[in-house]
């Protein structure tokens, strides 16, 4: 016990000389979850961001996959952290809860950040992450382009919305309360599991989506991903006769789902567009 | 020649309770059609509906069907041939080592290229454990043979969750419940017409077997003196089920305990004989399996409750009596 002590008063004592006074900008940043790693990257002054998690390398999960590259990576341990000499530590509510803790009992300054489950949300952590980092000005000039490109997306409504069926890995989709709803409305679209009144992530019955005909599934890009069961459902012979336009399921890519980022205001355009081309293409039928 | 009289009645009931079930299985599920819609759409085009019911619940309750009735089969067939209750193509590994090969064949991509490899490389997972297991246990008693499947049914459910661990996708690893537990869930016809070539002829092997398991009821040296060349009875045995258990797992996983259970429950009924019992307990097994499926899909409809957790439900408790029961025997 008296060893363990002496250890962390040990440990204390070399964070208190890395650590600088909280009212200035912190000089290294350290961000341990996907979500405030791509923030981060987008804000951050040039060096003052250390260290990202291993996930914001891979291009399926992060927008942000070739300015991480640069960086080097951290699993999310606090004995990797605690050697980078942090004097900010960004993480994820949801990030591993022990190592947290312990970098909390060390002394480290942690902040954490909700994931984000709208836009509003997107704006509002944009905004925090340029408080934390000392850089205000670029949070408010992103938040504004975003928010700007968002109402000029939101001024485009066609005539009719298509009907959407968000459908993932394993039958999951994305019902109220999501930013994938967020999404496919905003890009006025409807989305079939919100209106079958699925809450959050859910099953989504093959037979429902059968029996609602959606004009487009809008899922993973199944050439993207390794073989595995998880996407067998997109070749089912029921799901393929459903869809009415035909034309294979509409891509939404993980890395703009998992976490709300401006590169979130680039998917909801490729939806607009998809849904101005099925509507033209419908109109010229008939 | 003891012919219990009830025997016609009994498969007689016994296809009743199938088609029962079959009908039941077809009228359940998420989508709000009525029981007689539903039918009247399998028949009729009606849009939507037939398709739900001919490309969803259609291939649903065939393969529930088919799969019970090949693991009711064979587990009569293996008790009775290696004369051993506990028997059963779950405990002597033989769908354990079916998913691993079917597990190879999906995730290296080669499924995806080559449907065929699917079952194929399931049936050369399945004839494999029957050989290692025959080898290390046939000729020996109750408990090395149960102690060899064990083994064998380890070691491949080991190597399944490695293979899935290893793999590139991320979802692998989660599919591991899938292949150790079994799922009839969103299955097509095409799973259907993958496996049912392999499940006929694996039946037809089987069911030839009737006369020489009769035999063998009087022991090997008897059976011999009839006529019966054993070592034909073993790879006729070996190669029907691991054509049929291969096939079944390819396209829903490894279900336990369905060929354990019913040739127990129905052995009384029809008068111990083998060649009655693999009939009976195809239909038996078909029957179990189809209420097994209804039951997960009417307990949890949102949860996608994975079928060998029913059929464990079902199955352990039984498998734990039937220990008991032989444990006076072999102590």
């Amino acid at each position: 016990m008296r060893a363990a002590d002496a250890l962390i008063a040990v440990m204390l004592l070399i964070v208190g000389f890395g650590s600088a006074a909280a009212d200035e900008a912190p000089r290294r940043v350290v961000s341990m979850n996907l979500c405030t790693d791509q923030l981060a990257l987008y804000l951050a002054a040039p060096g003052q961001l250390v260290s990202v998690s291993y996930l914001s390398h891979d291009e399926k999960a992060s927008v942000m996959a070739a300015d991480a590259r640069r960086l080097p990576v951290n699993h999310g341990l606090a004995e990797e952290v605690f050697l980078l000499n942090p004097d900010l530590v960004l993480a994820g509510t949801f990030t591993s809860r022990a190592s947290i803790e312990m970098l909390v009992r060390l002394g480290f300054r942690v902040e954490r950040f909700e994931p984000e489950s709208s836009l509003d949300d997107i704006r509002a952590n944009i905004l925090r992450m340029g408080r934390l980092l000392g850089r205000e000005a670029e949070a408010r000039r992103l938040a504004a382009s975003f928010d700007a490109e968002i109402s000029s997306l939101r001024q485009d409504r066609g005539s009719r919305a298509p009907l959407g069926a968000a459908y993932y890995a394993n039958g999951l989709t994305s019902g109220t309360g999501t930013l994938v709803n967020e999404i496919i409305t905003t890009a006025g679209w409807r989305n079939l599991a919100a209106e079958l009144g699925i809450e959050g992530m859910g099953l989504l019955p093959l037979e429902l989506i059968v029996m609602n005909h959606p004009d487009a599934l809008i899922g993973n890009n199944q050439k993207e991903e390794e073989p595995s069961l998880a996407f067998q459902n997109y070749s089912h012979p029921a799901l393929i006769a459903a869809i009415r336009s035909g034309t294979g399921v509409t891509p939404l890519p993980e890395r703009y789902t998992v976490c709300g980022t401006p590169a979130t205001a680039q998917v909801i355009r490729q939806l607009v567009d998809r849904r101005r081309r099925m509507t033209k293409s419908a109109g010229g039928k008939s | 020649m003891t012919v219990p009289r009830g025997y016609g009645a009994l498969m007689i009931g016994l296809v009743a309770l199938v088609l029962v079930l079959m009908a039941v299985s077809l009228v359940v599920g998420p989508a709000t059609i009525t029981p007689l819609e539903a039918l009247r759409a399998l028949f009729h085009d009606d849009g939507a509906a037939t398709l739900v019911m001919r490309e969803i619940r259609l291939p649903r309750t065939l393969l529930a069907a088919m799969i019970g009735g090949t693991l009711g089969i064979c587990g009569a067939a293996l008790q009775s041939f290696l004369r051993n209750p506990l028997a059963d193509s779950g405990v002597l590994g033989i769908g354990a080592t079916a998913a691993l090969g079917a597990v190879v064949a999906i995730y290296t991509g080669l499924a995806a290229a080559f449907p065929l490899a699917l079952p194929l490389f399931a049936l050369v997972g399945a004839v494999l454990s029957v050989l290692v297991v025959l080898a290390l246990g046939g000729s020996a008693g109750t408990t090395t043979l149960i102690l060899a499947g064990i083994a064998v049914s380890s070691l491949a459910a080991a190597l399944t969750s490695l293979a899935l661990n290893l793999s590139p996708s991320p979802y692998a690893a989660l599919e591991i419940v899938f292949w150790l537990l079994g799922s009839l869930s969103d299955r097509s016809m095409l799973h259907v017409q993958l496996a049912a070539p392999f499940m006929i002829v694996g039946w037809v092997l089987i069911a030839g077997l009737g006369r020489p398991l009769d035999a063998l009821t009087l022991g090997h040296d008897t059976a011999a003196s009839l006529g019966f060349r054993m070592s034909r009875v073993s790879l006729l045995l070996v190669l029907g089920t691991a054509s049929c258990v291969g096939a079944a797992t390819a396209v829903a996983g490894s279900i336990s305990f369905v060929g354990l259970v019913v040739p127990h429950m129905l052995r009384p009924l029809v008068g111990g004989k083998a060649s009655r019992l693999l009939p009976a307990s195809w239909l038996g097994g078909a029957s179990l399996l189809l209420a097994a499926d209804l039951t997960a899909r009417l307990v949890s409809p949102a949860k996608d409750l994975k079928l060998g957790v029913v059929t464990a439900l079902v199955g352990a408790p039984f498998f734990l009596a039937l220990v008991l029961k032989s444990r006076g025997r072999l102590a």
